[in-house]
């Protein structure tokens, strides 16, 4: 059995850091339909997670639980544990606005409010009450911008509209936007899937750096993105985690057959 | 011969040559319909359009023509005493087309307008029998020639949607020259006005009171035209109206569109949207009958005067009639906000009500400010409500609980009377109407330009 596969390697002491997140028995519904089965992951801390598999096979679902997001659509049901520090995020105790600021979320198509670039990164810290004064604000989002690389090319136009920028630039505004607000994980569900080559390389770039200070979880279709940007590589197929591991090892010595055609690109 | 007749005529030849035009193609094709370039469908289309157009167009050209012809011609036979005085060739007219019309055994007339009118019956005669044999020939013609069009790689087709295309250009002509003709004629007659009235006065005036004498030997005042108490009251009416429409539809249109249950808004909406069906005319009984009653009395034990037609109890039901407007339409602005907006804003960390007021508001604005602004073109131009609860006192006052009168209530009184139609007290009508299609047709493209500068921004 695969999942038991799966159990086992999660289980497997790891070499590097320490787990951020996990998730232990997650079954999720959309109303009467099971879109994930017995999920354990464990997610370490400063490092980029790679999630793969074939459309429809429920990585971005699975991405979505960790910081609730599921909780907005209608008719979803959760059942098992997802653990942030090893507190269950899904306790009612858990106020989930405070969660999502500790957890931010980066899209797939880049969504910039429309605002300008500075009120876009702005935002987080102002709803959450993070700064108290102006100095403080520009502070953060002069920081924010220049972690997500993008200071360079917006620093004179900071008041003008952030739907003005490229696509790529967008993203990494995304990007800045989710950093300002300090949050300890950073889920990217496809970020680069509607970026230009040059851009995409941008963005891996900067998820590569980004790993020294956040724990990132990555959702991807691309198997070559999931290989040059992650440390670890869990492939989902049909809403199971069918094989978790170090990225080098799923690549070149898969142990799931399954895993195996999907990175061949036998199926998928 | 009748219309009727004539047209039901028509039909059956263009029903005839359907079926014609259909059998020559399936003929043609010899049982495989793809060696023909078209469906036989198309065939039989095609000859009934050459058959039935022309033939419309023939009569409608021969009705608009027939009058002015037949006319002239009992006109030049008449005696030069009767034509050269418009008035008597005007009632001579009347009485010719009478006896046409076989009603003029009782007319005392002279003899030259009974033979004339005689005349003038022979020629409907004639032109009803030459119409018929006409469009006979017409429609019969069109068939023959497009049923010896067809063969089998006639585009049939392409030709039909031609002259659909064409059919499709005259409806919206007709729809564009009828506003331009509307627009016209408003033009003129507020012209006509302007040279009784001087425009400054018209437009700057504050006073209005358009009493004129009716006959010259009446003593009267003179009138004024001053209509700055007619567009105060009504941009007070309207101003209460918006006061009333703006939060509630607002407001409402949030709570349906981000928090309502699914269930709720199935059935609330609907029921919202039941507001704008109600007939104005009914709101306007309701304003003047249950409102502003209510009101009079609250205010008596108030200790206020609030009099008895008031602008208040006409703004508040004209709110209540707008609230559909602005909460349906801009319902409809946020729900297109894109979820990914919203997505971008939970995943902050945002709660509901932070996401509505920073990010959606914000990003429908542009579409919320056009409604408003439709919703206040709608509150300008409606009339019944305020001829019902508005009053007619054009009282030039800020006060809503005294009663005013807008201008939409003013050119119905003007119109309703017995004035002579050239006199300044009428024609004003019509420039009161200019003015007021002129503020709601700015108003209008102002939201709509408005809207459309901004949506492309946020898709």
């Amino acid at each position: 059995m695969a999942v038991v596969t799966a159990d086992a390697m999660t289980n497997a002491p790891h070499t590097r850091g320490k787990s951020k997140m996990a998730a232990r028995d997650l079954d999720l519904f959309y109303g009467d339909a099971q879109a994930l089965f017995n999920v354990d992951l464990d997610v370490m801390e400063r490092e980029v997670t790679a999630l793969i598999g074939p459309s429809g096979c429920g990585k971005s679902t699975f991405l979505r639980c960790l910081n609730r997001m599921n909780d907005t659509i209608d008719g979803v049901t959760i059942s098992g544990k997802v653990t942030l520090d090893d507190r269950d995020i899904y306790d009612k105790i858990i106020d989930v606005v405070q969660l999502r600021a500790r957890i931010g979320m980066v899209f797939q198509k880049p969504n910039p409010f429309p605002k300008s670039i500075f009120d876009n990164v702005a935002y987080g810290p102002r709803i959450h009450g993070l700064v108290n004064s102006r100095d403080e604000l520009d502070e953060i989002v002069m920081t924010s911008l220049e972690k997500a690389g993008l200071l360079k090319e917006v620093k004179d136009r900071l008041a003008s509209p952030a739907t003005g920028l490229s696509g790529g630039q967008q993203q990494r505004l995304c990007i800045a936007r989710a950093v300002a607000v300090s949050p300890e994980v950073i889920l990217m569900d496809e970020p680069c899937s509607a970026l230009d080559p040059i851009a995409t390389a941008k963005v891996e770039e900067l998820i590569d750096e980004l790993r020294s200070n956040y724990t990132i979880v990555i959702v991807t279709h691309s198997m070559q993105q999931a290989a040059r940007v992650s440390q670890r590589t869990a492939f989902f197929h049909l809403g199971k985690l069918v094989e978790v591991g170090e990225t080098d090892q799923i690549f070149t010595n898969p142990r799931d057959e399954r895993t195996k055609g999907y990175i061949t690109g036998r199926f998928g | 011969m009748s219309l009727t007749f004539l047209l039901l005529a028509v039909a059956l030849l263009c029903a005839l040559s359907f079926v014609f035009g259909r059998q020559r193609a399936i003929a043609l094709s010899g049982g495989r319909f793809s060696n023909l370039h078209s469906l036989p469908v198309h065939y039989g289309t095609y000859t009934a359009l050459w058959c039935g157009l022309p033939a419309l167009a023939l009569l409608i050209v021969w009705y608009a023509l027939q009058g002015p012809v037949t006319n002239a011609l009992v006109i030049s036979d008449l005696p030069v005493e009767i034509t050269s005085d418009p008035g008597q060739l005007s009632l001579a007219m009347n009485a010719i087309s009478l006896i046409a019309a076989d009603h003029g055994q009782h007319l005392d007339v002279a003899p030259e307008v009974v033979e004339a009118g005689n005349r003038l019956a022979i020629l409907h005669t004639i032109s009803n029998t030459a119409l018929i044999v006409v469009l006979l020939c017409v429609a019969l013609t069109g068939l023959s020639l497009s049923y010896r069009k067809i063969v089998a790689d006639m585009r049939a087709r392409n030709n039909v949607e031609r002259i659909v295309r064409y059919l499709m250009i005259g409806c919206s002509a007709i729809a564009i020259l009828s506003t331009v003709g509307i627009v016209f004629s408003l033009l003129f007659e507020a012209l006509h006005f302007f040279s009784k009235v001087n425009p400054l006065e018209f437009l700057f005036g504050l006073e209005w009171s358009p009493q004129t004498a009716i006959r010259a030997d009446q003593v009267a005042s003179d009138g004024s035209f001053g209509m700055i108490p007619l567009f105060a009251g009504t941009l007070l009416i309207t101003l209460i109206a918006m006061l009333v429409a703006v939060p509630i539809g607002l407001f409402s249109a949030i709570y349906m569109g981000e928090y309502a249950s699914p269930m709720f808004r199935a059935w609330a909406k609907p029921a919202l949207e039941i507001l704008a069906g109600v007939p104005t005319v009914v709101y306007g009984f309701f304003a003047a009958l249950t409102v502003a009653p209510f009101l009079r009395d609250t205010g008596a034990t108030l200790g206020l005067s609030v009099s008895s037609e008031s602008a208040l109890a006409a703004g508040l039901v004209m709110g209540v009639m707008i609230i559909p407007f602005v909460s349906s339409l801009s319902d409809d602005v946020m729900s297109q906000v894109p979820q990914s907006l919203r997505d971008g804003s939970y995943g902050l960390g945002a709660t509901k009500s932070e996401t509505i007021r920073h990010v959606i508001f914000p990003a429908a604005l542009p579409g919320i400010v056009g409604a408003i602004l439709l919703a206040v073109s709608r509150a300008i131009g409606e009339t019944m409500i305020v001829v019902m609860a508005a009053g007619l006192a054009a009282n030039l006052t800020a006060n809503p609980l005294q009663a005013v009168t807008t201008v939409t209530v003013q050119i119905v009184t003007l119109l309703v009377g017995d004035q002579e139609f050239d006199s300044a007290k009428t024609l004003s009508a019509f420039a009161l109407g200019l003015v007021l299609f002129l503020v709601t047709l700015g108003l209008n493209v102002f939201a709509l330009k408005f809207v459309q500068k901004y949506r492309e921004k946020y898709d």
